[in-house]
This record gives C-alpha cells, structure tokens and sequence, in this order.
C-alpha cells in the first residue's frame, strides 16, 4: 500500500500525545485495513445485477474441437476484422497506385521508350511489358507492411498475439491466420491493379489474369521469410526502414521491373535470380503476353516462389511457437 | 509422468500442482510449488514482483511449459491438451494486450470467435459484458481512448466471453486508481459469488484480504506459507501492530531500547513496529521508557506483516 509510506500530514508531526495521533492519522493511513471491517468494496456501485441469462451455446470440449478444426480461420477473421478499420484507406491505395504507376510509366516514360516490335521487349509495347511487374511489385510491397508492422505489434508493441494465444488457438494457428488474412488483403488490391492494366490495354493475352496469382505467391515467397525474420525481432532498432530501403527498393529497380535483367551488368544480375519479384515479373510475362524463355525456367520461376514461401511459413510457424510458448 | 495423476484425479480440485518447477537457463523462476484448488475457490498468490506468480499464471493457463512437476487443470495436463485446458479458462494477463486497432465491442466479439462461439450468441453477450464493465457507452470507441481502468475492465469483461470455470487474474488491479480497484472487486465479487474459480495474483495485501479465500503467500518462487488471510494472520503476527517513527536517522537506535515491548519489533528504515496483543498497553510501555517517537499509530496486523515475517521484507519495495 502506497499510502502508508507517505509521511503522515502536518497534524500529527510534533504531537506527543499518542491517543490524537492515532485519531488523526488513522484514518488517513489505514484506508486498507480500513474496509477489512467494512464489508465488501464497492457496494456503492450495486446498481448492476450480475446474473447472465445466456448460456454458452456448447461446452468448452467442443470450444476445443472447433478451436483445433477451426483456429487458423478465426485469426483470420480477427486479422480480416482489423483490416476492416482501414479497408477505405487501402481502396484508394490500391486504385491510385496503379493509376500513379501506370500514368507515369505508360505515358511518360513510354513515350521515350517507344518499343513497339523491340526484341528487347519481346515484341510488345513498354507499358505491357511493364505491366506484369508493376502487379508483382504492387502486390511485394504491400505484404511487405502487413508481414512487418503487426508481427512486431503482436509480440511487442501491443502484444495482440497473447491474448489469442490465452485462448483454445495454438501458436501455429496465429501465425496461419495471420498469412491467411494477409493472403486476401493481398489477393484483393492486386485484383484491382490488374483490372486497372486492363483498362490500360496493357494485359496482353488471354492467360494475363493469372499475373494476379502469381503476384500474390511472388508476395508471399517474399512476405513469409521477412514475417520469420520479424518474428524474432526483441527490440526495434530500424531494422523495418533497413527492409525497405536496402531489400524492397533494390529489389524493386533491379529485377527487370523497368527494363531486362539482361540490361544490367553481369555482376548485378545475381539481384534479379535471387529476387522473388524478377521470378514473379519474367513469370507475369510468360503468362501476359507469350514471352519467350525456355520452359525449364518457367518451372524454375514456380518452384522457386513456392519453396521460399512454404520455408518461410513452417519458419514463422516454428518461431511463434516458440515465443509464445517460452 | 502426469497422465497417471490427471487419469486417477478426482475432479475434486480444479487445479492440482506438485512439484511445480520453471527455471529459465540457471534461473529458477518458480522452485517445487504444491497446492490444489477445489472448485469455487479464490485462491491468490501473494508475493513482491519476480516472485515467480506471472510464470505460474502462465502455466496453469496452458501457455508456458513447466521444467518438472505435475500440474492438471480439470484433470487434464495443460501441455498434453492446450486447447481443452484453455477452453475452460478466463485469463487477464499481467499487461492488457487488448487490439487497441479494433473498436471495444469487436474486442469481445473477436475473442469469443475464437472459442467456436456463434455470433447469435456473441452480440447479446457482448452487449451484456459491455454493461457489467460499465461500458456500454464506450462500445463503439476505439480502445486507445480509454482509460486504464477501463481497459483493465475490458480485458476483464474479454476473458468472461466463454462463461469461463475458472478465470486467471494476474495482478488484475495494478496501475489502478482507488475508485477503478473497488469497481473491479465488486465485479469479481459477483463472479465468485456466481461458482466462478478465481486464481488471483497480487502484491496488494488488501486485495488479497479482499478477495482470497486461501492464499500462499510466495517469494523467490517458493511458497513461504498457505491458509486462508485470517489464519496467516494469526499464525504468524499479533493481532494488533504499533508503528513508531522516530525519523529515520534515529529508527535503528531506538529499536534497542525497545526491547521487551510487545512479542516482536520490526526496524524498518522509516519505522518501527511493534507486534502485540495489545497496541495501547505498548504504547503505554514506550512512554514510560521515556521514548517520544514524532509519530505513532497502532492498526490491526495484515498481510504485509505476514510478508515481513516471512521473508524480512516488504511486499512493495
């Protein structure tokens, strides 16, 4: 109890007699011992009857059950939930970043860039060659926010994974609600981007629509090995500007985005094979407009994706359980 | 090891500990505790911070892993059957750790969809636990606009979304102002009232004395005694406690001259106490020693007396 460390007030210093003492600081001292003999604390605030009339619908074996059968969907529910609190915010980004880009780079830059029958460019105009890698790009850095910010939130900053964790849901199952959510809220604006190159006539054939797929893998191959890596951050000390400046940004200029990898010297071209996003564009421009590469490198662009993505979830999985469970 | 104990456990006690050890590396965070709680009960663990109560919070609800030992909650070993455990639990964590990016109502929706709970279900629960956290007019607001108490009474009103059998209070009024901690009493009052198991950590000797039926009291992760506020009372203090300041450079001498008054004196940097039957008749015997320490009082013993008997330290450094 705080109060009693407190120095007595002023009436009782000095006093010699111990009866007026103990009448005058008493009561000010012992507040705690003081409703020991008064019952109950807080029957002042008796106005709310306590006494529930809904019953559980099922016991909490079956609470168990569901949780086991059920978890990673309702922390997705809860992450879709969250999301749902900026949805507006996020519409007008995923419209007006498609437009930005495609505005600037369709009829600004490929003025300059007039390519029509380039070899270069497979034979395409620039902005359907870029097209496939603005989606894949759009698509990287949005999970790129969304595989950081609520991770280090969840175990720190607000620490919204232990209350979850608390409940019937395993570790393993925050982490899966997590992408799950993720996943849509990539799938959705990546969606609209590719609706928008479509009014831009920059989609190219009639297979283009898959880019929107293979973006959102591109995003994951790229999102889940950052969410493990997150995951083990103790303490922030910039490491999420560092991610966006020194991996995100070269990422995005030096995996044929703008122009061929081939265009770049060979000492830089490592950028791009080990890059998701060059996997995902050269992917994209397979799938958008015919373009030619050798069939076993398509399969490579694939596989490549997937092993990062599905490594980099049974990582993130790994560590969430053991953080939460320490 | 501990399925032969939680098969042949009768469902008499809730939750039954033995042995219980947690060490972190060389560390030993919670030192073989033993103790069983019987269905209904308000068990508290009374001990200063690092007492080890957080850790084994944690792991009566099923989310830390234990070094040895046995413990069942229901009969059923937390680590084997996570989920079974914690759906039978109600849990205020130490930090609030609400989703301060959801409104106040979503918090108690979201958390009830992770038990299966239905949302024909959910919303009226939720309208009724927004009004026993007096809350109602906050449903809509974000959590970040409340108050501490409020949040406290939120996370609170969160973990009763299951009707849980038992519910987990880890310093549930820490950081609280007076009027928040009468209001949060009251509230777990009527739970226990209503059959609710309460399993309560705290290092307020009055919430302890408020709300525990049985308390142990630990310290450096060990238990240092057991029994219900009023027995620990009387087993290891006075009824009565006479507290002199003579101001703190004269404290430790004084204490000498003391000697013989009463059963015991304690010499605390800013006081001395001393225990006795009777706290006038001591007082008496100061005077006539000619002592005339700047203040006195003379209360009632507690807990915080029982602490300092135990360990020779207060709960509250």
């Amino acid at each position: 109890m705080t109060s009693k460390e407190t120095p007595t007030g002023g009436g009782s210093v000095g006093s010699a007699s111990p009866g007026a003492e103990q009448d005058g600081g008493g009561s000010v001292e012992h507040a705690g011992v003081e409703h020991l003999g008064a019952g109950h604390a807080g029957t002042e605030h008796a106005e709310f009857q306590w006494h529930s009339s809904l019953k559980v619908p099922h016991p909490p074996e079956v609470s168990a059950v569901r949780a086991r059968r059920y978890g990673s969907w309702y922390f997705a529910e809860h992450t879709l939930r969250v999301m749902r609190g900026y949805a507006l915010s996020l519409l007008m980004y995923s419209v007006g970043q498609p437009l930005a880009y495609l505005f600037a780079m369709g009829v600004g830059l490929a003025s300059l860039v007039n390519t029509n029958g380039s070899a270069q460019f497979g034979g395409v105009g620039y902005l359907t060659f870029l097209a496939p890698a603005l989606v894949a790009s759009g698509a990287l850095m949005s999970a790129t926010g969304e595989f950081m910010f609520p991770i280090m939130s969840g175990f720190k900053w607000r620490r919204t994974f232990y209350g979850p964790h608390a409940s019937p849901l395993e570790p393993g199952q925050i982490a899966n609600g997590h992408i799950i959510g993720v996943t849509l809220r990539i799938l959705a604006p990546t969606a609209i981007y590719f609706g928008i190159v479509l009014l831009f006539g920059a989609a190219g054939g009639p297979w283009a629509w898959l880019t929107i797929f293979t973006a959102t893998l591109c995003a994951l191959s790229f999102g889940l090995p950052l969410m493990a890596y997150v995951a083990t951050i103790q303490t922030d000390a910039g490491q999420f500007a560092i991610v966006q400046r020194f991996i995100v940004t070269p990422l995005f200029l030096f995996s044929g985005t703008f122009f061929p990898l081939t265009a770049l010297p060979l000492f830089l071209q490592w950028i791009g094979w080990l890059s998701p996003l060059w996997h995902a564009t050269e992917l994209g421009r397979v799938l958008s407009y015919g373009y030619a590469e050798p069939a076993w490198l398509t399969v490579v662009h694939v596989l490549y994706m997937l092993a990062a993505a599905v490594a980099g979830w049974l990582l993130s999985r790994r560590i969430f359980v053991r953080r939460l469970g320490k | 090891m501990s399925q032969n104990v939680s098969l042949n456990a009768p469902h008499k006690f809730v939750i039954s500990a033995h042995n219980l050890t947690k060490k972190y590396g060389d560390f030993t965070a919670v030192d073989d505790i033993s103790f069983d709680v019987p269905a209904g009960e308000s068990f508290g663990l009374l001990g200063p911070n690092g007492a080890g109560k957080s850790t084994t919070m944690r792991m009566i609800g099923g989310v830390s892993q234990r070094t040895s030992g046995t413990l069942t909650i229901m009969g059923l070993d937390p680590e084997q059957n996570g989920p079974q455990v914690r759906a039978h639990l109600g849990v205020v964590p130490q930090q609030d750790n609400l989703d301060e990016e959801l409104r106040v109502r979503d918090n108690l929706i979201v958390y009830g969809r992770y038990f299966g709970l239905p949302m024909s279900y959910l919303n009226p629960k939720a309208d009724e636990l927004l009004a026993f956290a007096q809350l109602t007019e906050k449903a809509k607001s974000k959590v970040d606009d409340l108050s501490g108490g409020m949040k406290r009474r939120l996370t609170i009103a969160r973990s009763l979304v299951n009707d849980p059998t038992i519910l987990l209070l880890d310093e549930p009024t820490t950081g609280l102002d007076p009027q928040a901690r009468h209001i949060l009493w009251d509230r777990l009052f009527r739970l226990k009232e209503a059959g609710t198991t309460l399993i309560l950590t705290t290092h307020y000797m009055d919430e302890a004395e408020q709300l525990c039926d049985r308390l142990v009291v630990v310290d450096k992760g060990r238990i240092m005694a057991e029994g219900s506020p009023a027995a620990l009372i009387r087993q290891y203090s006075t009824r009565e406690v006479l507290e002199l300041r003579f101001g703190s450079a004269r404290n430790t001498t004084v204490a000498a001259e003391l000697q013989g008054i009463g059963e015991r004196t304690e010499t605390l940097p800013d006081r001395v106490l001393i225990y006795a039957h009777d706290g006038e008749a001591a007082m008496d015997s100061v005077s006539q020693r000619g002592l005339h320490p700047i203040t006195s009082l003379i209360r009632r013993s507690s807990l915080e007396d029982v602490f300092l008997r135990l360990t020779g330290r207060s709960l509250i450094d």
